[in-house]
């Protein structure tokens, strides 16, 4: 895919209507289940759109192609969203998402890499991804690979220390292949992140730790393409760091103003509506 | 400061040879076999986490230095870097402690390596109760951690000739493996007895008798010293040993403790908790197999500090302490 600076503005609108049709395939998940974490997946979509429609390379008939693209999915919990990028990157069926989180189905609600296509690891013992995506980033390397290795983590993530051992090691191997996304959303499960353990000044302390490091909007869609760009073109052999401050519900408003919660509840009859809030939010 | 002349004391130091005075050994012979097999292997690597010199992964450093990853002392990050190389379809041979692999890095292994059944080979130092350097570095739980992780292999090997056999061995099996592993000069057994170490099988190295003894890693050289010894109190033990602690050679097991009249001894370097001794009892009584059955292993407890020979003895894991035990049994 084309690796210059997002200008064109009919490529910012295809890049929009592919985040509008990942929120809508997270939202009809959700429905189907009368849950899910749809609050991140409302809020990660637009990083999603830019990863899997404009920046990654990968064959959609072929998800385990070598010369692929890799993304790890750390937050496992995160996997409605990434079942909907999938699902608009073409690796999964629409119809598939009629089975999220059922029985047998090959969209569990917590990623794992054995039952669905495109996942490349099982998330959601939190705080592991990176590591994985540096050890993906040495075995690229080592066997010349020219690929890169994007994963994404949580701001809750950042309390674990494993998180630091993988920013420590990616900048010592100085991993130029390791493009790793934050979800400053500021919610874990007990609360605001920044309140359940303090983690800023988060571009500081990622600079400090030798990686390139981008702070961008990641609800504004030309800004996330801009980093990712910016990320796979820098010169210099270091790790790279985009930092997402987000939105939980992003496009669905009564969801966005709902009291923040890392479980955003939705009523039954509120699904629908949510996809009718969306859909108003496109055409506005 | 006293200026009286104390005693010289046995050294408690973290790293300290399980070989007896004068005992056969071989140098290193998890790093040599590495070597060897890496030239035939191109897919295999090495990584560690800031202990190459303590597990014998030097000597693979040095052979293969574009081969070798130094992960810092960071074992979660060793655990998931080597599930990602896996991935990338390499085979990472991992070593550490078998205190750090087990206890602080358990989650990344079962989360990223084990359940997708990644090729990673996962070599344990120190394994049980051989350092003297108290509990922060005596794995005497090694095994009851690692046999309860779903699709993971475990192996428990005696000495050298078990180890240089078992790392190939381990290269031709798909998916995670466990291995409790000797490093420095360790002691040469096996060779005196028409033995090869094949995984996942039991291996019959003396008959006898009036005792069977089933054994894993280096108790099973103490088993076969505890035989000899015997001789000279007309009791004939026979020494079943089980390097493969998962998948068990269940066949073997049932049919040398179904021979009747013999005591069932089962001795292992590691806790009676969820070990061999415990594995081997859920397999006798699934199968109706009932003889007189007794272990000979670590107490649960956290070990004490001090020498090797003092806390084998201590334990009841030493040649000594061992014979006299069975003898004990048998009465």
């Amino acid at each position: 895919m084309d690796t210059s600076i997002i200008e064109a503005r009919d490529d910012l609108a295809k890049l929009a209507d592919h985040a509008y049709r990942i929120r809508r395939y997270a939202l009809l998940m959700g429905e189907v289940q009368g849950q899910g974490y749809v609050g991140q997946a409302l809020d990660i979509a637009d990083v999603l759109a830019v990863a899997y429609c404009h920046a990654m390379t990968y064959r959609p008939e072929d998800p385990d192609w070598e010369g692929r693209d890799r993304f790890l999915l750390s937050n496992g919990h995160y996997a409605i969203a990434l079942y909907a990028a999938l699902i608009e990157g073409g690796i999964i069926a629409e119809e598939e998402l009629e089975t999220y989180g059922s029985d047998d189905s090959r969209l569990p609600m917590s990623g794992m890499a054995s039952y669905t296509p495109g996942m490349e690891m099982s998330g959601g013992s939190l705080g592991q991804g990176l590591t994985i995506a540096v050890g993906h980033c040495l075995g690229l390397k080592h066997k010349g690979s020219d690929a890169f290795v994007y994963t994404l983590f949580s701001d809750g993530e950042l309390d674990e220390g494993a998180i630091w051992e993988g920013l420590m090691s990616a900048a010592h191997w100085k991993l130029d292949n390791l493009i790793a996304i934050v979800d400053v959303n500021n919610q874990q499960a007990d609360g605001p992140s920044s309140q359940i353990m303090a983690f800023e000044p988060l571009v500081e302390k990622m600079e400090a730790f030798g990686w390139f490091t981008q702070r961008v909007d990641g609800n504004d869609i030309e800004a996330v393409a801009n980093a990712f760009d910016a990320a796979r073109n820098h010169p210099e052999p270091q790790p790279r760091m985009i930092i997402a401050d987000t939105r939980m519900g992003c496009g669905v408003p009564f969801l966005e103003a709902r009291e923040k919660n890392h479980f955003i509840r939705v009523d039954e009859h509120e699904w629908q509506l949510a996809l009718e809030a969306l859909e108003a939010g496109r055409k506005a | 400061m006293s200026t009286i002349k104390k005693p010289k004391l046995k050294t408690s130091a973290m790293i300290a040879s399980i070989a007896g005075e004068g005992q056969k050994t071989q140098a290193a012979p998890f790093g040599h076999a590495l070597v060897e097999l890496a030239a035939q292997r191109p897919e295999i690597v090495g990584m560690t986490a800031d202990l190459a010199k303590y597990t014998d992964l030097h000597i693979f450093a040095k052979a293969y230095p574009e081969r070798f990853y130094q992960m810092g002392m960071a074992e979660q990050l060793l655990m998931g870097a080597a599930a990602g190389f896996a991935h990338e379809g390499a085979m990472p041979f991992v070593t550490t402690y078998s205190v750090f692999a087990t206890r602080r890095a358990y989650d990344f292994m079962h989360q990223a390596i084990a359940e997708d059944n990644l090729n990673v080979k996962i070599a344990g130092a120190l394994p049980g109760l051989t350092t003297g350097y108290g509990p922060s570095h005596q794995a005497a739980e090694d095994l009851a951690l690692m046999r309860a992780m779903p699709g993971m292999t475990v192996i428990d090997p005696c000495d050298a000739l078990d180890i240089e056999q078992m790392v190939p061995a381990v290269a031709e099996h798909n998916g995670p493996v466990y291995m409790r592993l000797l490093r420095g000069q360790v002691p040469l057994v096996l060779d005196e007895y028409d033995y090869k170490f094949e995984l996942g099988k039991a291996k019959l190295l003396r008959d006898g008798r009036d005792v069977l003894v089933i054994s894993s890693g280096i108790m099973t050289m103490r088993s076969l010293e505890v035989a000899k010894a015997l001789e000279a109190d007309n009791v004939d033990v026979a020494v079943l040993h089980v390097p493969t602690i998962k998948p068990l050679d269940t066949s073997t097991i049932l049919r040398e403790a179904g021979r009747s009249g013999r005591l069932v001894v089962v001795a292992e370097n590691h806790t009676t908790i969820g070990g061999l001794g415990e594995a081997i009892a859920t397999e006798l009584l699934s199968a109706g197999v009932t003889p007189q059955f007794r272990q000979i292993a670590l107490p649960d407890a956290f070990l004490d500090a001090g020498a090797l020979p003092t806390l084998h003895d201590r334990y009841g894991i030493s040649t000594n302490v061992m014979a006299d035990t069975i003898k004990t049994w048998i009465g």
